[in-house]
């Protein structure tokens, strides 16, 4: 039974001919699971996983001044980065606060590819309307699939239709025509494993979808094990993790702030986020390890030694691959040395748990050796 | 074995009532990766939350299909909540109830009654 509110994607009555759970995300009915989230969490970490996102919003932003005017709401400096290479980013609102995580890349010679999360995509299109000046040109890219593959396996199979992604690196991009037809693709994505995320044409997702599912390396992938692939790579998801109220000093998201740009400080929020970053913010995203008890689930409470509330679990729950419970939460700075001893409750209970660094599992991104 | 709405089992044997979750909740559960049951001498209400079962993605009550005292809890069940999905309506039981009124057991659905809810869901 369809939810009738729910929007769909291309691949609906493929994932419903493959017997998934089918559940509510975002306003997308989208599969949960299909064989079962442990097992299609292991698959991922030791094959590769196929998962259909398409439920994320996709635009190019073009023009002359395109660039310019992404600018200013992101803080990574777009252009110095080379044709053929994305860069992880945020979308900030004047007061620095997260409005969305995005991908933004150069696939080809005509502006940004951007992809932003299904929750937040109609707010954030509509925000880039309305402020992109110039000649910087929105076009939603409405009629196109996004899938992704991520796992050990995942290039090996991609290479076997397209030689050229095998030689890809970490976060290159590329708009070429695979499986036939016009698609961007970059070796990215929300796993913590090597693997692609492809654009493909909506009318022809089924088509490649069911041409990599033939592979036997290749299993499909509900959110469910997405949401734990993705906790354990430490990576955080907007609107649990990071929201238009954190920045992305709290957020622990640095990495995304280019030196460039905070020397110019040139984009929005920049003096919260300079502020923060010289005198320290007031929380900070840290990994936990929860060392007994129930899983730590969004919204348990982190209290210090002494029973006091300190913070708050954003997102949590097993770690298949570690075999124990961790969380991500927010902290007041002093708590979140490595090593530091908290509690989180859960239904009343404390537990112990631990500051541990993120990723939980190590990353497996491929990236290219150096040239000499 | 009879069944409640909410997809608990019980099975009564002299004035001792084992209970536990349905295959059919284990099932829409998945793979459950954490159980919390009570401890003995606990007294429990018909409908008190007595129990909790977590999955992957979330955490789910089991309540009290009866009124009584725990006798046992599956401890079981902490090193290998697996057995939930495996055996739900055997190894998988989550508490021994001393039942203090057996016509409550009598109340719930029997086998044929539970199936045939099943296809009304």
């Amino acid at each position: 039974m369809t939810d009738e509110t729910l929007k769909t994607t291309p691949l609906n009555a493929a994932h419903r001919a493959l017997g998934a759970r089918m559940v509510g995300f975002s306003g997308y009915d989208m599969p949960v699971q299909y064989e079962g989230v442990l097992a299609e969490h292991r698959w991922t970490r030791e094959h590769a996983g196929l998962f259909d996102v398409s439920h994320m919003g996709q635009c190019k932003i073009t023009g002359a001044d395109a660039i310019a005017q992404f600018e200013r709401f992101v803080p990574g400096d777009y252009s110095i980065l080379k044709a053929g290479k994305q860069k992880y980013s945020l979308l900030l609102n004047a007061e620095g606060g997260i409005m969305d995580d995005l991908m933004a890349g150069k696939p080809d010679h005509d502006g940004l590819y951007v992809v932003v999360n299904a929750g937040n995509k109609d707010a954030d299109f509509a925000f880039l309307e309305a402020n992109l000046r110039g000649d910087a040109k929105l076009t939603v890219l409405a009629d196109r699939a996004l899938i992704a593959i991520q796992g050990p396996e995942a290039a090996e199979v991609m290479a076997q239709h397209e030689p050229v992604l095998g030689e890809f690196g970490f976060m290159d991009c590329a708009r070429l025509v695979l499986f036939g037809v016009d698609c961007y693709v970059s070796r990215s994505g929300y796993t913590g494993e090597d693997g692609y995320e492809i654009s493909v044409p909506a009318d022809q997702a089924e088509r490649i979808w069911n041409t990599l599912l033939e592979d036997a390396r290749v299993k499909p992938i509900g959110l469910g094990a997405r949401d734990s692939l993705r906790l354990e790579a430490g990576l955080p998801l907007h609107g649990h993790d990071i929201d238009a109220t954190t920045s992305p000093v709290e957020g622990a998201l640095t990495f995304a702030l280019s030196k460039s740009r905070k020397e110019r400080a040139d984009f929005n929020g920049a003096d919260r986020i300079l502020k923060e970053l010289a005198d320290g913010p007031s929380r900070v995203r840290v990994g936990l390890s929860v060392k007994e008890g129930a899983p730590a689930r969004e919204g348990a409470e982190i209290a210090d030694m002494d029973g006091n509330v300190i913070g708050a679990v954003t997102s949590g729950g097993p770690s298949p691959t570690l075999g124990r419970n961790i969380a991500m939460g927010y902290v007041p700075p002093k708590f979140a040395e490595l090593g530091a001893e908290l509690k989180v409750i859960v239904r009343g209970k404390p537990a112990a748990a631990e500051v541990v660094a993120t990723p939980f599992v190590a990353q497996r991104y491929y990236r290219k050796p150096k040239a000499v | 074995m009879h069944f409640t709405k909410d997809h608990e089992w019980v099975r009564l044997e002299g004035d001792v009532a084992t209970v536990g979750i349905s295959k059919h909740a284990a099932d829409a559960l998945g793979d459950v990766v954490f159980v919390e049951t009570p401890d003995a001498g606990k007294t429990v209400s018909k409908g008190d939350s007595f129990a909790v079962v977590e999955s992957v993605k979330a955490a789910s009550d089991v309540y009290a299909p009866v009124a009584g005292e725990v006798v046992e809890g599956n401890a079981a069940l902490a090193s290998a909540p697996e057995t939930v999905n495996a055996d739900p309506e055997g190894e998988g039981w989550f508490a021994k109830i001393r039942v203090s009124d057996a016509s409550q057991v009598e109340a719930l659905m029997d086998r044929a009654a539970y199936d045939q809810y099943l296809t009304t869901l």
